[in-house]
Order: structure tokens, then C-alpha cells, then sequence
């Protein structure tokens, strides 16, 4: 299909529309509005999927570029609604766009109050989300990064579970925080370069001052960093996901924390590379006790929601470790790892909610034996286990390999503290897979749970398919970040070679003045 | 001799079957998975049905006995489905996946065997055949490609690994006939022959990475096999997780590798490591002992041996045979494989050595006292492959695979001999409650003591000749750290001896110490018993592959080897000279071996020939001596109490102390500061559109206050 006709416009506000056709239906029929949802996200699905095979990794360009003024805002900028595919950005609108289907199907399970409101808001995140991946204008990216959040506020405090209140507020407070601080920055940055295209921002950001960058790289940082989170600004993770409904759980796992890992790159590494390599060390060290720590917070964990959510700081952990190893195979180790978490974890949380709806408990206690009643259920859970805890042959050993093999590269000690997260991570997921699956029925309502109807397992397949592919052909992936991550890499050298020189200069200098 | 490593083979496109070798049994699996839901729903209908008509399970576990054309053994199917903790029922068409999994392993040994014959016929230095490569991962830097890669190592490799698979698989067709999950274990098994042979044939190191954990992963399966008991389960995450260990390792090694070499393609490594030695020692000897760590965990080496033993504990002896004569040979085929990197530092051969001494003789103390027939067995394996290491440490490559060969032979013989006692048992394992069986099940008893005979190292059995070709080769390196390790070996050849026989007196002879009137041994079904023989004979003449020097007789495995193993042999040699025993010395070497085996075979076999009382009178005189060798010298005892334990409390600190009360404490700290926002928040989000668009709105205003303040 010619590409001039599926813009990546029409992408990302195809799931808008959607919620407005929704929006005009009465509120009673339920079954439209699912309908009407779950034709919104197919149709996203496949213009995303035919956007993402049209791209060519080999070349930093930006593709599939759409721009149209917009406003200016006092002092003369010019604000442009500015969209564009890159390489740092089409595996996570890939990602993004396969998820989407599959969450509204989720939700057929457990949401049925309310909903016409809760299939508006899905709607709109993924609008948001889309648009936080695309938008290649500053300030048109800060508009769809708050449109991206607001719906998870109101998914987490209508839909979620006892202690929701709690969890939203946690999560609004860390949010707001960090997104403040990063406005500033933004509208620093945009005035003081004269533009808000990102393209030419980071051109003009990379040669700033170092100590210029720092700033602003710490500003935008903290933000991305709560968002992943980096660990210490994690704890309102395994509250909101423990609140939050499994949809809700699998969009935030699946997308919602790569806007944090997505914007580390493009507006941390890519666009503040000098301040990136000074910061190196230090994010990289944040990455790896994120790894241990999270692994072992996830250890002393009873209920089975919150470990899935305390391992997400340990495998966001190496994410940020392979970004700031700063070197090619780490930047596409934790590209890729970033669709692996997407989909390992999000698998797992779609199979905790199925169960839940069943049993209504997310104590490891309270399971036991159910491989023997619900085959099916322990097919997938195993297969999910596996694909996280990175088995050769499926996704995450591939984005777990090149990200710790880039960390070699970049420090050795790291690296070997880091590898011991693949201990850790067997620990930890086998010894809930076993308390779940394995053993005798203790329970005796366990004993007349239903096994998986042919609708949930239907929706697991396409990433049960994706993990596969990944592990198996991973250069079909790896190949369209090629082209953005050389272009990062060659800017990050620039930055090291200028550092090199800088430092030479200094003696020169000072002969000169002892001269005098 | 030849004079270099041969060159790095490139794939061609001729050579492309060599995927079906692993790509046979892959097939096998997923086709055994898909029989095995089907059987699952069948299953569930008849369930409904049987229940609707008043009939339980159990009625119907009788019949599935029937298939075994032994009545006597029908006639008890119904207890003994109950001693499994699962009723037998009816395969269904489950009952296909045998013949699907041993089919494919029959395909895959005849492939082997082409395979075999193409190398035979090939010039010696010449003798690699590789496929075309897949390029699987591209890290930026240097591409990690996999072919399928024959050389004379790979070979033997894939005749043992397909050969004694098929017998397993044949065998295990009449083991587990009437499990509920007859299918589903030929998956399993078929999925790990997958794995293996994926591990031996891979070009690349991470290639072999790839079989290295799927063995891990079926081994996992395989151990858990009938969960619901709980504890295999919790065995099985234990082998997993302690190979992981070992796994974390490894990958260190390959970083190391790629850093030194710039590919993970073995063979550029065996050939890049002669010219880097000089200039890269330390990284050499890191890049092995990393490796060799990997090794520990899969091979089960101290300290990662403790999961081995558990491991095989578990209910199916197939599941612990396919471990015992392939999978923990994993580590000495990856020595060998890599051996010129493993050649280039003397101070890794010597830990190896040391670690392989040591293993061997800790495993073989512990297997004097066990009572679980298993677990005897279990154990000397661990210590047999301590012997592979302590050959491979004194560069002893084919020695190593020697006797590698011939153990897969005996300890698949004695293994699936003990299932075939536990099975005419109904599910005894303790070998004090045995005794006298060799009336009851006359096949078993004649193979089982062929085995033994190989383990134990009697003259001229394949045991024999292997093992004491790795001691001779111990004894030559001539300095005192390997005469000590020389010693160790002797001495647990004398320990080998005395718990072989000890567990044939108590298992086939004496008198029956069960209660005859509640179990009735008999003899396995042919599909059984037909494997144990060809092991038997294998097992007795495999010596033959192997001959030593002084008998004048080509060294068949050696000779075969030589293109694999001569750049580490010749490293060797420039770095220590070439060290050659004597005719006479080799003569007494021989004979100071089998005057061990056979005085402490004879006292093993004479001390309980009569019964368990010497155990009784041991156990009674110094029970604490008794303990720590039951228990493997306490070494797992220990890992709970000084690692599992801090390892748990750790967790509980972080989570509670750190976690929950330091950070989340702050958080909350300065969460109840700002009240008067919370409040607002609150209201916000329980959902009124219009307090949203108050809010966004403060934030547009927020934003433009900003740009006028500047402007």
C-alpha cells in the first residue's frame, strides 16, 4: 500500500478517532463500543506494521516526514506539528501498534464497568504514546507526552484495584515532578537554539558547552529516569502496577515505561552526547544496581503482580546499562530489549490477569498444582518465563546478550556484576513459576479453575509469534535501527574526540602562559 | 603429527543436511507437544464421560498395564499407578509420540553415520564439513553466525548423543507407558536431544550457548517431570538455577573471546589462540577459566556440583540417564573443543585438575553410603567426570573424550538397569530393602554386572582402558602437583570399585529383604531389556576403540582425533617438552589399575554379599562420619546456610528496610508536605472531566508565564 496514503498522521490519530466514534455511542452498548475499539487498534496495527516494514534501517534519515506550521510562540519561534520515523523510534511504534489489539481484547475479561469512559481513555493513550515516538517538534512531543499520561492516571484511579488512590497520587506526584523540570529545560533549550525541530536541536545541543549540556541533560534525564524507572525513582511502579487493571498493567510494562528509555536516548544520549558521555559512569552504575536490586526486591515478594513489577526495575535496569555502555551493540541490545521487555512482560501480566479473574488473588500462597488443572495457562506462563528470563532461541537473550557484550566493551566490572541478573532473574521468575504451577492442588478452588478460552489464547499468540521471531531472526530488527544508531554513535565519538582534545589543549595553554 | 590447526572451514551449500541432524529431533518435539494437547482434550472428554457413567480414573489404570504382556505385573497396575501418585491411563494418540521422537533419533544416527563416513573418507587434515551459515545476530561490530560444523570431534559426538539416544528413547517407551504425559516426556526428550546436538555440531561458541541452555531448560523439565509431587519441581529449579550460575560464566568468556578475537567462530578462536599467547596471556587464561566455570556449573564440578544428585533423584532414571551420558559431558567437550585455549595456561590446567581431583574423590566418599540405588549412581557420575577433567587437565583431549565414550556406555547400561530394578520393584529406590533380585529378573542382573564390571575398571573392560589412560597421562606430567592428583585418582578408582560392587551384592544378591507378599520383582517387558543389551556389549568391548600403547595396537579414538586435538597437544609440547612413559612403567600402571579394581571390587562385593549390616554397624559406630558422607560431605548443607540464607535475608532487607520504609518513606514524606496538592490530585482523579481541564489549563499557564518572564 502506497505510504503517501497511510501517513504516520493517520497512525496516530486513527485511535483518536476511534474515541470520538465511541464517544458518540450511548452508554449501554457495551458491545459496540469494544467493537468499535478493537476495529480502531486492528487498523492501527496494520498501518503501523506496514510503516515499520517500509522503513529503511540503513540510513539515519528521517522517513515518512510530515510537517505543517503551527504556531509561534513569543520571541519568534516557530512551532511546527512535525512528525517522522527514524530508527531510534520504529521499533517501539511497531511495538506499540501490535499491542494495542491485544489490550482491548484483554479487557473483554476484566472491565465491565464503565465501559465506554475506560475504552476512551485506551484509546487516547495510544494516540498519546504514538505521538510521543513520532513527534519530532519539541514542544508538539511535551503536548503528547502529558496526553499519554493522563489517561493511565484516570485507568488507574477509576479501574484499579483497593489501594488505588494511593497508587494514583504516588504515580501523579513522581510524574508531575519530573515533568515540570523537563518543561523548563525544553523551553530553555528552545529559545536559546532559536527552533523546537528535534533534528536541528540535537545538531545544536551537541555543540553547546559541556557544561550547558549537563543541565539540561539533567533536567530531561530525571524526567525519562522516573518514567523507566531508574532505581531510586522507582517505587511507584509495583504500586501502580499491583493497582492498576491488567490492561492497564500491560500498557504501562509494554509502552508507557519505554517513553522513559526512549527519551534517555533521543534527548539524553543523541541530543546531549557530551554531558551523555560524562554521565556515562554514573547512569551506567544506576543500571546495574537497578539490575541486582530489582531482582532482589522481586525475591522477597509474595504477591505475583508486584514481583512481575519489581522485575521490570531489574530488566529496565540493563536497558539503561546498554544505552549508556554508549557503544553499538549495547545501544542495540537495549533497543531491542526494550520491545523484549514489551513483550515478555507483557505477556506476564496478561496471564496474571487471566488467573485473577479466576481466583481473584495474586498471593503466590494461594496457587499451587495449577499446571495439572489448567494446562494451557501453564503452557504460556512457562513460555512467557522463558522468553524473560532470556533463553537462547527466543527474545530476550538476543537484547540481553548484545547489552551486556556492549557493556564489556565499555566497562568489564560492570559487565560482571550485571551478568549476575541472569542468576537472578532464574530465582526469582522460576520460583513463582513453581509456586503457581507446580506441586500438588492445596487449595481446593484451585481445583475447578477453567482453563484458557480460545479468545485469550488467540490474543497471546501474536506475541507468543513475536517472541520467536526475535529470538530466532533478530537482524529483521536489528537492521532498522542500523542507520539512527551509527548516526548516535558517530555523535558520541564526536563528543569523545572533542573531550580528547580539549584535555591536550590544556597544557598548551598553560606553556604559553608560563612563557609569558 | 600434523603441523597446524587446520584452516577455518567456510559453510557450503553440499553440506546443508547437516541441519537436519538437530532440525529431526526439533520437529519430533513440536509434534509430540501438539499429540500431547490433543491427548489433553480427548482426555477431558472421556473424563466428563467416564464420570457421568460412575467410573473413576482408576477403573481403567488396570488396562493400561495390559499393553506390558506380563500378567503378573497387570495384575498389580493398580497399586502401582497409585505409588505414582497418578492413575494410568490409556495414551490415546499420545501413544504416537514415541514413535515420533524415536524416529527421529534413528533418522539423526543415520545422518551421524553419513556423516562419519564422509569424514573417513576425507584426507586427515581436511576432515571438516560445514554447512552454510545463518547469520543470526548482528552486534554491530562482527556478526554471529552459526553452521553446522563436522569435524572428527563433532562426530563422535553425534553418534553418541543419537545412538545412545535411540536406545533411551526405545527404552523409555516401555518405562512410561501409561503416564497421563506419555507424550509430553517424548517431547521433552526429543527437545533435548535438539539441544545436544545443537550443542556439539554449532560453529559458533554462542551457537553452542544455544544447546548449552536448552539442556539446561529440558534437563529443568525433565527434573520436574511429575511436578505434582512438589519436590522435583523444586529440584529441577535448583539445576536450573545452578547452572545459570555457571551459564553467567560462560557468557563473561564469550565477551572476553570477542574481544580478543573479533568472532565467536570456534574455529577462529582454535586458530587465533597459538599467536596471541604471548601477548595476551592474562586474557587467555581469564577467557578459560570462565569458560571452565560454565563448565563446573554444567558438568557438575565443585562447587556447582550439589544440583546433579538431586537432579537424578527425581522419579524417571531416563531423565537421569540422558544427563548421566550426555548432557554433563557438555563441559569436556567444550575443553576439548577450545583445548589450544585451554592449553596456553598452565595455572588454568592445574585448577582444572585440582577441581577435577577433588570432585572425583569427594563424589566417590559420598557414594559409598548411599542407600538410594539412583543416587550411588548419581554420584559416581560427578566423580567419573572429575576423571574427564583430571584428564583433560593433564592435556589428555582424547583420553578425556575416551573415556567420556565409554562411560555414556556403562552409566547408560547401569542406569537404565536400575530403572529397570526400580520399575520391577514398583518405585523402591533403597537398595536396603532389594537384595536377592537377581532370581527375579535374570537380564537385568547379567547387564547390570557387564556395567558394573566397566565401571569399576576390571581388566580389560571399556572402563578399564579409559580410565587408566587418563591416570597414565596424570602420572607423566611428572611434577608433584600431578603425582598428588595421580594419587587422588587411585584412590577413588579403589573407592569406584568397593560402591559398584557394593551396590551389585546389596541390589542382585543375598537374601530378599522385601516383603515378598506385597511386591513382586519381575523382569522388564523386551523393549526394556533389548537396549541394556546392546549397552552391555558396548560396554564390555567399547575398550577396543581405545588400546593402550604398550598392546601395540592403533588408539582408534586418538587417531581420530588428532586433527581436533593436535594444536593444544602441540602447545603443550613447545611450552613442557613431551612427556612419554616408559614401556615398563606403563606396564606397571596397568597392573597397579587392575590389582585395585579387582582387590576392591572383591571387598565391596564380600562385605555386602551378605547384607546391609556392614552399613548398619558403620552408621551405629561413628554416626557423625556416616552423616557427613551421606550428606556429600555437607557441601549443600552449607550453600543453604551461609548463601541461600543471606541471599533471602538480603531480599527481605531490601525490600522492607531500604525499599519500603527508606525510599518510599521519603517519597511519602514529601507526598504529605504537599497535602494541599494531594487533595486536589484527589479530586482529580476520581475522574471530573472539568477539574482535568482546570489542570491542564494551569499547566498552559504555567507554560506561558514562563515565555513571558523571558521575554
Amino acid at each position: 500500500m502506497p505510504t503517501n496514503v497511510l501517513t504516520l498522521t493517520v497512525l496516530v490519530f486513527l485511535p483518536l478517532v476511534g474515541a470520538l466514534l465511541i464517544a458518540a455511542t450511548p452508554s449501554k452498548a457495551v458491545g459496540l463500543q469494544r467493537g468499535i475499539a478493537l476495529v480502531a487498534t486492528l487498523a492501527v496495527a496494520w498501518v503501523g506494521m506496514l510503516l515499520c516494514l517500509d522503513f529503511d534501517g540503513s540510513t539515519a534519515a528521517v522517513q515518512f516526514g510530515q510537517t505543517a506550521p503551527w504556531f509561534t510562540l513569543p520571541g519568534g519561534v516557530d512551532v511546527h506539528y512535525r512528525l517522522g520515523m527514524d530508527g531510534i523510534s520504529v521499533l517501539l511504534v511497531g511495538l506499540t501498534s501490535i499491542l494495542g489489539p491485544i489490550v482491548v481484547l484483554s479487557t473483554w475479561g476484566h472491565i465491565h464497568e464503565r465501559v465506554k469512559e475506560f475504552m476512551i481513555w485506551l484509546l487516547v493513550m495510544q494516540t498519546g504514546m504514538l505521538g510521543v515516538f513520532l513527534s519530532l517538534d519539541l514542544i508538539l512531543f511535551y503536548v503528547f507526552w502529558e496526553t499519554s499520561l493522563i489517561p493511565l492516571y484516570f485507568i488507574l484511579g477509576i479501574w484499579g484495584g483497593e489501594r488505588r488512590l494511593y497508587a494514583t497520587i504516588k504515580f501523579f506526584l513522581y510524574t508531575v515532578a519530573g515533568s515540570l523540570v523537563m518543561l523548563i529545560a525544553a523551553i530553555w533549550l528552545i529559545w536559546t537554539a532559536g527552533t523546537a525541530d528535534v533534528m536541528k536541536l540535537i545538531d545544536v545541543a551537541g555543540a553547546m558547552p559541556v557544561d550547558t549540556q549537563l543541565w539540561l541533560f539533567a533536567a530531561f534525564a530525571l524526567a525519562f529516569a522516573i518514567k523507566v524507572p531508574v532505581m531510586p525513582f522507582h517505587t511507584w511502579l509495583p504500586d501502580a502496577h499491583t493497582e492498576a487493571p491488567t490492561s492497564g498493567s500491560v500498557i504501562l510494562a509494554g509502552v508507557l515505561l519505554k517513553m522513559g528509555t526512549y527519551g534517555l536516548l533521543r534527548f539524553g544520549i543523541a541530543m546531549f552526547p557530551g554531558a551523555a558521555l560524562q554521565a556515562a559512569p554514573w547512569m551506567m552504575a544506576l543500571g546495574v544496581i537497578g539490575i541486582v536490586y530489582g531482582a532482589f526486591l522481586a525475591m522477597a515478594q509474595t504477591d505475583v503482580k508486584r514481583l512481575i513489577a519489581c522485575s521490570s526495575v531489574s530488566h529496565l535496569g540493563y536497558v539503561v546499562l546498554g544505552l549508556f555502555a554508549l557503544t553499538e551493540a549495547g545501544l542495540r541490545g537495549s533497543l531491542l530489549q526494550m520491545v523484549n521487555h514489551g513483550l515478555s512482560t507483557g505477556l506476564l501480566f496478561l496471564l496474571i490477569g487471566m488467573i485473577y479473574e479466576r481466583r481473584h488473588t495474586r498471593a503466590l500462597d494461594q496457587y499451587g498444582g495449577i499446571a495439572s488443572v489448567m494446562p494451557f495457562f501453564a503452557l504460556f506462563l512457562v513460555f512467557a518465563v522463558l522468553s524473560s528470563v532470556g533463553l537462547p532461541g527466543l527474545n530476550g537473550f538476543v537484547g540481553e546478550y548484545l547489552i551486556l557484550l556492549g557493556t564489556w566493551q565499555a566497562s568489564p566490572w560492570l559487565a560482571a556484576i550485571a551478568v549476575t541478573g541472569v542468576i537472578f532473574g532464574a530465582v526469582y521468575l522460576l520460583m513463582a513459576t513453581r509456586k503457581m504451577l507446580f506441586g500438588p492442588v492445596v487449595h481446593s478452588e484451585n481445583r475447578s479453575l477453567s482453563d484458557l478460552n480460545g479468545r485469550e489464547i488467540g490474543l497471546m499468540l501474536p506475541i507468543v509469534a513475536l517472541c520467536v521471531w526475535i529470538g530466532v531472526q533478530p537482524n529483521a530488527f536489528l537492521d532498522r535501527t542500523d542507520g539512527s544508531l551509527r548516526d548516535v554513535v558517530s555523535r558520541i565519538e564526536r563528543a569523545r574526540s572533542a573531550r580528547t582534545a580539549s584535555v591536550e589543549i590544556v597544557p598548551v595553554h598553560r606553556l604559553e602562559i608560563e612563557a609569558r | 603429527m600434523l603441523q597446524q590447526a587446520p584452516p577455518i572451514p567456510t559453510g557450503s551449500q553440499a553440506y546443508d543436511w547437516l541441519w537436519l541432524i538437530p532440525a529431526l529431533p526439533l520437529a519430533a518435539a513440536a509434534l509430540c507437544g501438539i499429540l500431547h494437547f490433543l491427548t489433553l482434550r480427548s482426555r477431558g472428554a472421556w473424563k466428563k464421560k467416564a464420570t457421568a457413567h460412575g467410573h473413576g480414573e482408576h477403573g481403567h489404570a488396570g488396562h493400561g498395564h495390559d499393553d506390558h504382556g506380563d500378567a503378573g505385573h497387570a495384575a498389580h497396575g493398580a497399586d502401582h499407578g497409585a505409588d505414582h501418585g497418578h492413575a494410568k491411563v490409556a495414551a490415546g494418540i499420545g501413544g504416537l509420540g514415541p514413535w515420533v521422537a524415536a524416529l527421529s533419533m534413528y533418522a539423526a544416527f543415520a545422518l551421524s553415520l553419513k556423516g562419519f563416513a564422509i569424514l573417513r573418507d576425507l584426507p586427515e587434515a581436511a576432515r571438516v564439513i560445514r554447512s552454510t551459515s545463518w547469520s543470526w545476530i548482528d552486534t554491530g561490530t562482527f556478526g554471529i553466525d552459526i553452521a553446522m560444523h563436522l569435524d572428527p570431534l563433532s562426530s563422535v559426538m553425534t553418534l553418541v548423543v543419537t545412538g545412545i539416544g535411540a536406545l533411551i528413547f526405545t527404552y523409555a517407551a516401555g518405562y512410561m507407558k501409561g503416564d497421563p504425559g506419555y507424550a509430553k516426556f517424548f517431547g521433552y526428550l526429543a527437545l533435548f536431544a535438539f539441544s545436544m546436538l545443537m550443542l556439539v555440531l554449532s560453529s559458533s561458541l554462542i551457537g553452542l550457548f544455544v544447546g548449552w541452555e536448552g539442556v539446561g531448560l529440558c534437563s529443568y523439565l525433565l527434573i520436574g517431570f511429575w511436578y505434582e509431587k512438589g519436590w522435583p519441581a523444586e529440584a529441577g529449579q535448583k539445576a536450573f538455577v545452578m547452572n545459570r550460575i555457571g551459564d553467567a560464566s560462560f557468557l563473561l568468556g564469550t565477551f572476553l573471546l570477542a574481544q580478543l578475537f573479533g568472532s565467536l567462530d570456534m574455529a577462529a578462536i582454535v586458530a587465533g589462540v597459538p599467536g596471541s599467547i604471548s601477548a595476551h596471556s592474562t586474557e587467555l587464561f581469564l577467557a578459560g577459566l570462565f569458560l571452565f566455570g560454565g563448565a563446573c556449573g554444567k558438568s557438575a564440578q565443585i562447587p556447582l556440583f550439589t544440583w546433579l544428585p538431586d537432579a537424578m533423584a527425581g522419579r524417571t532414571p531416563v531423565s537421569a540417564l540422558i544427563h548421566a551420558a550426555t548432557m554433563v559431558t557438555a563441559g569436556v567437550y567444550l575443553v576439548v573443543r577450545l583445548n589450544p585455549l585451554f592449553a596456553a595456561s598452565p595455572t588454568l590446567l592445574a585448577i582444572i585438575g585440582i577441581v577435577a581431583a577433588v570432585t572425583a574423590f569427594v563424589a566417590g566418599t559420598t557414594a559409598l553410603v548411599q542407600r538410594d540405588i539412583k543416587k550411588v549412581l548419581a554420584y559416581s557420575t560427578v566423580s567419573q567426570l572429575g576423571y574427564m577433567f583430571l584428564g583433560l587437565a593433564s592435556g589428555a583431549w582424547a583420553a578425556a573424550i575416551f573415556h567420556l565414550v565409554t562411560h555414556a556406555f556403562f552409566k547408560a547400561l547401569l542406569f537404565l538397569g536400575a530403572g529397570s530394578v526400580i520399575h520391577g520393584m514398583h518405585e523402591e529406590q533403597d537398595m536396603h530393602k532389594m537384595g536377592g533380585l537377581k532370581r527375579h529378573m535374570p537380564a537385568t542382573f547379567l547387564t547390570f554386572i557387564a556395567g558394573a564390571a566397566a565401571l569399576s575398571g576390571l581388566p580389560l573392560l571399556s572402563g578399564f582402558f579409559s580410565k587408566d589412560e587418563i591416570l597414565a597421562h596424570t602420572f607423566a606430567q611428572g611434577t608433584p602437583l600431578y603425582y598428588a592428583l595421580w594419587a587422588v585418582g587411585i584412590v577413588t578408582a579403589a573407592l569406584t570399585a568397593f560402591y559398584t560392587w557394593r551396590m551389585v551384592a546389596l541390589t542382585f544378591f543375598g537374601k530378599e529383604r522385601f516383603d515378598a507378599a506385597k511386591v513382586h520383582p519381575h523382569e522388564s517387558p523386551a523393549v526394556m531389556t533389548l537396549p541394556l543389551m546392546v549397552l552391555a556389549v558396548l560396554s564390555v568391548f567399547g575398550g577396543a576403540l581405545g588400546l593402550p600403547v604398550v598392546f601395540n595396537a592403533p588408539h582408534l579414538l586418538a587417531e581420530w582425533l588428532e586433527p581436533v586435538t593436535a594444536s593444544g597437544t602441540r602447545i603443550l609440547h613447545e611450552a613442557h617438552g613431551e612427556h612419554e612413559l616408559s614401556h615398563a612403567t606403563e606396564w606397571v600402571l596397568l597392573g597397579l589399575g587392575s590389582l585395585i579394581a579387582i582387590v576392591f571390587a572383591v571387598r565391596g562385593f564380600r562385605a555386602y554379599v551378605g547384607g546391609t549390616a556392614r552399613d548398619l554397624d558403620r552408621e551405629a559406630k561413628s554416626p557423625r562420619l556416616a552423616a557427613f558422607l551421606g550428606d556429600a560431605w555437607t557441601i549443600d548443607t552449607k550453600y543453604t546456610t551461609f548463601i541461600v540464607g543471606p541471599v533471602k535475608l538480603l531480599a527481605f532487607v531490601i525490600a522492607v528496610v531500604v525499599d519500603a520504609f527508606a525510599i518510599d518513606g521519603l517519597v511519602n514524606g514529601v507526598a504529605a508536605m504537599t497535602r494541599g496538592i494531594g487533595g486536589r490530585v484527589r479530586k482529580m482523579a476520581d475522574g471530573s472531566i472539568a477539574t482535568y481541564g482546570l489542570w491542564m489549563g494551569a499547566v498552559t499557564a504555567l507554560m506561558a508565564f514562563l515565555f513571558l518572564w523571558k521575554h
